[in-house]
């Protein structure tokens, strides 16, 4: 049965398809809370950081009670409290949007809380005791060409694509979700309508936080799946610019995930397989990295961020006294 | 109720008092972390207190730590003071770093007088023109920076270990045998070693002495000359700055080349002043580039405060170098960093707003 769908499944194309979704699902969480939070006006750059905590507590809670659901709550919970000191700086005390998201990621990020609480919890060199594995039918999973990419995959990859319908409904069809664009909008407005600015901020800025926590829960729940230092390796960042990459919206944000899902993946599958082997893995494993500046100047000029549809008060503190 | 309104004047003692304050509101918050993570705060702190700042070994330990720091802080407060933020000064250190050490080779073992000068040149050139990258893309198709200079800390990263573990290149070690199996790099000649000075019986890097010249130049730069008017008021207002016909454009190019060419420099000193070799593990292992956006916030920008503010965290790193151990976490540093540019970040609050106890505001506050 194996040697049936083996040709097809093991030709590099469609490895390096199954591997874009793999990887493209952290990134696809990550950015799919930061364009909330972003679509209600607050520009939170500590998605590494909060990833990265979101990784280490949900590998913890699956140590401490073997149990997955458990651990991708914990993993939500992590990151929106991460979130939660963002939101107060920017929106409550109306500090530098830049500087605090910055300041999250040095707090959190991989020289930070999240190596601080590995080490204190004694995270590293242990395999976790449970993982999200591919759970379909044997036979879906092997089948031709859509087998790898799309069955064999884990429950998480699933909830990712239900997540995205959601947050498009919600944001297009829903009454709270025409207000959340008010609010990213133009806030004066949003408040003389009666919406309540801030507390719509503090929700999408922690919901956003809760995404990147099982972002990077999905680093150590499924993908690696272990704890190490730094594991996310900069997907925080990717996951921001896929935001501009989908402009602002989350069904594009599918396609972008995957595309640089792909780039994440490349160089494992090329030098898993030996293919290019006088070109240095270095140049490969660059790729995901020059490929979010390449993306990220097509679709920067001023004139296309307007059209494409930027929040307006994206990065603006809203002080009803000062409008 | 309470009612935050904006400052009118912002009183001068404010600008001391609130990052001592943040800094106290940091070791606050510090300690409920320790608390809660089961560790004595204030054993702790004693412990860092001491290995960073009492007695000659442990200063000069901290000087070594605080050089790097020093340039990453610059390079962010240059930066940052035109609201331009470029955090990729880590990988702007490793380019300076690489540029630093081909120019320690080449130049071979003549001189100091021919070495060290060519070796800063060399750093500020790598630095400078890994940072244009993000600045001509930002000055010609508008894009972000931010995510662009911190892209490049990764490329720049993984140059760096190409160059020594992935390939023959110029900076490899191939000629000794221990070479052959732990990939290294070639040691620069002896008249690539910066010199040290000695103060009392401290040790002050030759890099750390550069990098606060380079700070009173930054200083006189930005408050005694027209170019760093426009800096600060393009940083203050873009449109204004459009309005007066100042070239935005070229400030961008111009201050993202001297941030790189200051962390560029920072690298050549790595090579220069610490390793003598070009080093990618140690270089990328430790979050130089990362730590001067904290000194740089927390300087306000100001080249002096980055002297100062890069001892004291040189000292706090340089205590969790020494401690670090089962019941010293890694990571304790990063979180105490964090936690002190949020405190400062809060405090900022206090500089600009005044905080009201009470149902009216002052007709005053509230017209600004």
């Amino acid at each position: 049965m194996m040697l049936a769908a083996g040709g097809i499944n093991n030709s590099v194309l469609v490895v390096v398809l199954a591997s874009a979704v793999i990887y493209g699902t952290p990134l696809l969480y990550a950015a799919l809370g930061e364009l909330l939070a972003e679509r209600s006006g607050v520009l939170n750059l500590g998605v590494e950081g909060m990833m990265l905590v979101g990784a280490v507590m949900g590998f913890w809670a699956v140590q401490r009670t073997g149990s997955l659901a458990l651990a991708i709550l914990v993993a939500a919970v992590a990151g929106g409290s991460m979130a939660l000191v963002h939101a107060f700086l920017v929106i409550t005390l109306r500090a530098n949007q830049i500087v605090s998201g910055l300041a999250l990621t040095i707090f959190a990020g991989a020289a930070g809380l999240s190596s601080y609480l590995g080490n204190d919890l004694n995270l590293a060199d242990q395999p976790a005791r449970h993982a999200f594995d591919p759970f379909l039918p044997h036979s879906w999973q092997t089948a031709h060409i859509v087998g790898p990419i799309f069955f064999k995959q884990s429950l998480l990859v699933y909830v990712s694509w239900l997540c995205v319908a959601l947050v498009a409904l919600y944001l297009n069809r829903t009454r709270p979700g025409l207000n959340v664009r008010a609010v990213g909008e133009s806030p004066a407005a949003a408040d003389a309508m009666g919406i309540n600015v801030q507390a719509y901020r503090y929700v999408h800025t922690m919901v956003g936080g809760a995404f990147a926590g099982v972002g990077g829960a999905c680093f150590s729940l499924s993908i690696t799946p272990q704890w190490v230092d730094g594991l996310t390796a900069g997907a925080g960042w990717i996951a921001i610019a896929l935001v501009i990459f989908a402009f602002w919206r989350p069904t594009f944000c599918l396609v972008g995930a995957y595309f640089f899902g792909a780039f994440s993946g490349i160089p494992f599958t090329f030098q898993a397989r030996g293919i290019l082997k006088g070109i240095p893995p270095e140049l490969f494993q660059a790729l995901p990295y020059v490929m979010t500046v390449v993306v990220l100047v097509l679709v920067s000029t001023a004139g296309a961020r307007r059209r494409l549809g930027a929040p307006a008060a994206l990065g603006t503190p809203y002080v009803r006294e000062e409008r | 109720m309470i009612r935050i309104e904006r400052r009118l004047r912002q009183p001068k003692w404010l600008l001391v008092a609130v990052p001592v304050g943040s800094v106290v509101v940091a070791f606050g918050l510090m300690t409920l972390v320790l608390l809660a993570t089961h560790h004595p705060p204030g054993h702790t702190f004693r412990r860092l207190f001491d290995s960073g700042f009492v007695g000659q070994q442990s200063l000069n330990a901290t000087f070594i730590s605080a050089t790097p720091l020093l340039f990453t802080g610059l390079c962010a407060a240059i930066a940052f003071r035109m609201q331009l933020f470029n955090i990729g000064g880590e990988g702007q250190l490793y380019a300076g770093a690489i540029l630093g050490a081909a120019a320690g080779i080449a130049v071979g073992n003549h001189s100091g007088w021919l070495s060290i000068p060519a070796m800063i040149a060399a750093g500020a050139i790598g630095g400078a023109a890994l940072a244009l990258v993000p600045a001509i893309l930002r000055a010609f198709f508008s894009t972000n920076e931010i995510i662009t200079s911190l892209m490049l800390n990764y490329v720049g990263a993984l140059v760096i270990n190409y160059l020594i573990f992935d390939s023959q290149s110029y900076w490899r070690d191939t000629s000794s045998p221990t070479a052959r199996v732990f990939p290294q790099g070639k040691n620069l000649p002896d008249s690539a070693s910066w010199p040290v000075s000695h103060v009392g019986n401290l040790v002050m890097p030759f890099g750390l002495l550069l990098g606060i010249v380079i700070a009173t130049f930054i200083w006189v730069l930005y408050t005694r000359t027209r170019f760093g008017f426009e800096v600060q008021v393009i940083g203050d207002s873009p449109r204004a700055a459009t309005y007066a016909g100042m070239r935005t454009r070229r400030k961008i190019l111009a201050v993202m080349a001297l941030s790189g060419a200051v962390a560029g420099i920072g690298g050549a000193s790595q090579d220069g002043d610490f390793r003598h070799l070009l080093d990618p593990r140690g270089l990328t292992s430790a979050g130089y580039g990362y730590a001067g956006i904290v000194i740089a916030a927390l300087a306000r920008y100001n080249p002096f405060a980055v002297c100062l503010i890069a001892f004291l965290l040189g000292g706090l790193q340089n205590a969790g170098y020494t401690l670090q151990s089962a019941d010293f976490p890694s990571g304790l540093v990063g979180v105490m960093q964090g936690l002190i540019l949020f405190s400062a970040l809060g405090g900022e609050l206090l500089v600009r707003y005044r905080i009201r106890f009470g149902h009216r505001a002052s007709t005053a506050g509230a017209a600004a």
